[in-house]
């Protein structure tokens, strides 16, 4: 087991204007889960495929425990890349389906058979290994697959959107099962996706990317509760969580006529007149006086809804373009469609930010 | 009602049971013929007189593949080609389906599940891993990152006394300007552990020749690729005067079937060594010079076959001297088609027309050898028929071909391998970790049951 860590780790693609991957640095702690997540092309995968020594990089080291492996081929980094295949073999039995690498690496009978036995005991496998695959449902050759990948024992697992080709039943089931085999196993793992639910779901912290950039490293609890910025705040949570634009003055920050009380304290770190108001779906209360909301779409979730609309009182030709508002609301309080109604943020829960440069100010 | 994406569009594929999930489909639509195993529904369907194979996946992974497909094809890269994907399929409850990607059965193909088995002799093996190396090889060369490298995904032809290899699953491939030596091993990395795998099952399965053990096979497909990748990017050194030595080199290229687009040669300051390295190689010399020359779109090693033949009848008729079009043209009014239109129209489907050709001219050398006279070519094209053609089986697709049977044991599904042998194991035991509770898959982050769990 090991840790990992990127220093000022720099991938330019030859012709590119600009690096795909900017000064990364990333300290990944032995048994942790990290999740790499963001929108498409901004570099994750990159970044994985540095650490697995298929791309080369253009400045900065990468280490893996207290090796340095910049510079070593993809074999001897003691790595694993999971779920590459999962082919099963219709000849072969379920144990080994699980360990016939081990034995192209020339690892001794009787130590295979121990791993294969304590990766299926993992994987609630045992009953099965003497079997053909062919009777396995969809999520039993997941956890085959698994077993191949865990049988080798590496000093990392690397995983690139290995749910990505699975139907949305058997993605959700494996992805808590990857993630409470990875807490029992402790094999430090790099996860990578572009689904937000995902990498929340299941990172002991996440690593959010844009453009080549890291944008903050945190708990999933900490990316919610405190986005570092306007790029933070508006990715991770869904539905997204609403990023008011207003004007300061003395007593909060302006949206649609009313202000959002903003303590002094926070006003006072920038000097903009634009200011970037936060706030998640679910701390937006229904009152009497506040922002004014007309209701265009329902959504009932049971015991919840979420109210989608758009700010009140617009010309026709800028209600195309308003930005969104959603809030989550009791479902006995939903109000009907066209309806306009005035909402509130709960003042402990506001995510104050610089418009111009997107950095969080409380 | 379905989408159907595709640059020929066709009717016929209208009346399909689009809203029947594949492996359901009537049997009347299927055709049963031998293929590699696969994770995704795959199945053979005839349409027409046409026979495409049918794989349903993702729409992401369908529409990559299908686009993978298209640039390998338009390289001119030995794949599959892709016909269609089928989107927007409901099933009769009005349920999403998967879309299903469409590409054209490749007639004369051979998966390898059947190539490996007891009695082959050991150069056949030897050419069937060359087949793969060059394909594998080739791929890298042009920027192609498989990632998913194995003998299921590879379909054999027969090539002269060679094979040729066809990629058939592009879903996880890539294309990149150039490879890096990264990306290249990780590749192989990649292959090693599904090519071992596979002939593990082979193994398993009584259907690898007891001579060959998948050690070796997957050490020896490797040595063949680093020798291969090395004659075909390689730096070498000369002294400066053996100039010479680099027509040698690109003869020794176009002899493996590459062409060379571009030498680097770095000359020392002072003259005294050469530097060369071949820039940019392409592989299928002699199957496009055949190509340009008479239209016959063949394997590299058949077009090989075929010049030479070309060459031969010329000089026999004294033709040396006449355009190498025209000549060209005569030799394939004179020589190659009545040999073609000589064969029974029943026994045509056993041999594609250049392999057919090119076993004709082994069969007349055998014979004028063993006779001690030169055999005419139509004399020849009748023993051929009546002593070797028809008791070859039919390799073009037809219910003869019927691949029930694998390994002398009888396929659970006569349609996908995958799904193993009819021979039953008894009933399943418990599973501890499927309780029958169903999964939703929510689409919103539901944070407070989150905030509770992480607590
Ligand atoms: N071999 C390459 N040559 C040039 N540019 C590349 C290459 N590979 C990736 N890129 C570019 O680098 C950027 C980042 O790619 P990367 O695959 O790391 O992104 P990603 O965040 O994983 O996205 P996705 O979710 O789409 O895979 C993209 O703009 C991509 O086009
Ligand atoms: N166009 C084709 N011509 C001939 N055979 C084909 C064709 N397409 C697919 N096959 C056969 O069907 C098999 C399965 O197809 P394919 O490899 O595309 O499925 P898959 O589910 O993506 O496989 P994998 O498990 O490798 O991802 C192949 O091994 C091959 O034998
Ligand atoms: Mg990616
Ligand atoms: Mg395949």
């Amino acid at each position: 087991m090991a840790t990992v860590s990127f220093k000022d780790v720099t991938k330019l693609y030859p012709g590119a204007s600009k690096p795909t991957v900017d000064k990364l640095n990333l300290e990944i702690g032995d048994g942790e889960f990290m999740v790499l997540v963001g929108p498409s092309g901004c570099g994750k995968s990159t970044s994985l495929r540095m650490l697995a020594g298929l791309e080369d990089v253009q400045g900065g080291r990468i280490s893996i425990g207290d090796k340095d492996v910049t510079d070593l081929p993809p074999k001897d980094r003691d790595i694993a890349m999971v779920f590459q295949n999962y082919a099963l073999y219709p000849h072969m039995t379920v144990a080994d389906n699980m360990g016939f690498a081990l034995k192209m690496a020339n690892v001794p009978k009787a130590d295979r058979d121990k791993r294969v036995m304590e990766a299926a005991k993992l994987l609630g496998l045992e009953p099965f290994l003497d079997r053909k695959p062919k009777a396995l449902s969809g999520g039993q050759r997941q956890r085959v697959a698994m077993g191949r990948a865990i049988v080798r024992s590496p000093q990392v697992f690397l995983m690139d959107e290995p749910l990505s080709n699975l139907d949305a039943k058997l993605r959700v089931s494996t992805r808590t099962q990857i993630a409470a085999l990875q807490q029992r196993l402790g094999v430090t793992t790099v996860y990578v996706t572009h689904d937000q639910i995902e990498a929340m779901t299941m990172g002991d912290r996440v690593a959010v990317m844009s453009e080549g950039y890291l944008m903050q490293v945190d708990s999933p609890l900490r990316l919610y509760d405190k986005p570092q910025n306007l790029f933070v705040a508006g990715f991770i949570g869904s539905p997204a969580m609403n990023l008011l634009k207003g004007t300061r003055n003395a007593d909060g920050v302006n949206v649609g006529g009313y202000t959002i009380p903003v303590p002094r304290d926070v006003l006072a770190k920038t000097a903009d007149t634009e200011i970037t108001v936060g706030v998640r779906p679910e701390s937006l209360k229904i009152a009497d006086s506040g922002i004014p909301v007309e209701i265009s779409v329902v959504e009932d979730l049971g015991a919840d809804a979420y109210l989608y609309g758009i700010p009140a009182g617009l010309p026709d030709d800028q209600k195309l373009i308003a930005a969104q508002i959603v809030a989550r609301v009791a479902s006995h309080q939903v109000p009907g469609k066209g309806k306009t109604i005035k909402v509130v943020p709960d003042p402990e829960k506001l995510h104050v930010f610089s418009t111009s440069n997107g950095d969080r100010l409380n | 009602m379905p989408r159907f994406l595709s640059a020929q569009p066709s009717t016929r594929l209208i009346p399909l049971p689009w809203n029947v999930p594949l492996a359901e489909w009537p049997v009347e639509y299927l055709v049963a013929l031998p293929r590699g195993i696969s994770r995704h529904v795959v199945r053979f369907i005839r349409v027409g007189e046409d026979v495409y194979a049918a794989k349903e996946v993702i729409e992401t992974a369908a529409l990559h593949e299908y686009r993978m497909l298209q640039d390998l094809h338009r390289d001119d890269t030995p794949a599959v080609e892709p016909l269609a994907v089928v989107t927007g399929r409901r099933d009769l409850e009005g349920d999403p389906l998967d879309p299903v990607l469409l590409t054209r059965h490749l007639s004369y193909s051979l998966p390898y599940r059947s190539l490996f088995n007891s009695g082959v002799r050991p150069d056949t093996v030897g050419r069937l891993l060359d087949a793969l190396v060059v394909l594998l090889v080739r791929l890298h060369l042009i920027g192609f990152l498989w990632l998913d490298v194995s003998l299921s995904n590879v379909l054999f032809r027969r090539d002269a006394g060679e094979f040729a290899a066809y990629l058939v699953d592009a879903e996880t491939g890539e294309m990149h300007d150039h490879l890096t030596d990264g990306q290249r091993a990780h590749d192989l990395q990649i292959a090693t552990t599904n090519l071992f795998g596979e002939f593990c099952d082979l193994e398993a399965g009584r259907m690898l020749d007891a001579s060959l053990s998948p050690e070796w096979l997957v050490e020896s497909i490797l040595a063949r690729y680093h020798a291969l990748w090395d004659e075909l990017t390689g730096v070498e050194e000369y002294a400066g005067d053996e100039l010479f030595r680099i027509e040698g080199r690109v003869r020794r290229l176009n002899a493996l079937g590459f062409d060379v687009a571009e030498l680097e040669v770095d000359t020392a300051a002072d003259g005294s060594t050469l530097r060369i390295q071949p820039k940019v190689v392409d592989a299928g010399h002699h199957s496009r010079r055949l190509l340009r020359l008479t239209g016959l779109d063949t394997e590299e090693n058949q077009a090989r076959r075929l010049l030479n033949d070309l060459d031969t009848w010329r000089y026999r008729n004294t033709l040396q001297g006449t355009d190498e079009g025209i000549a060209a043209h005569r030799w394939l009014t004179e020589a190659f088609h009545p040999v073609i239109a000589a064969v029974p129209n029943d026994l045509a489907g056993k041999r594609d027309d250049a392999q057919l050709y090119h076993e004709l001219l082994d069969y007349r050398w055998y014979e004028s050898e063993r006779q001690g006279r030169e055999v005419p070519l139509t004399e020849a094209v009748h023993g051929y028929v009546r002593d070797v053609l028809s008791g070859l089986p039919d390799e073009v697709v037809s219910s003869d071909a019927m691949a029930t049977v694998e390994g002398g044991r009888t396929l659970a599904n006569p349609y996908d391998p995958s799904q193993g042998f009819e021979d039953d194991e008894g009933p399943m035991p418990v599973d501890p970790w499927e309780t029958g509770e169903e999964v939703v898959a929510n689409p919103y982050l539901d944070i407070s049951s989150f905030k509770k769990s992480k607590d």
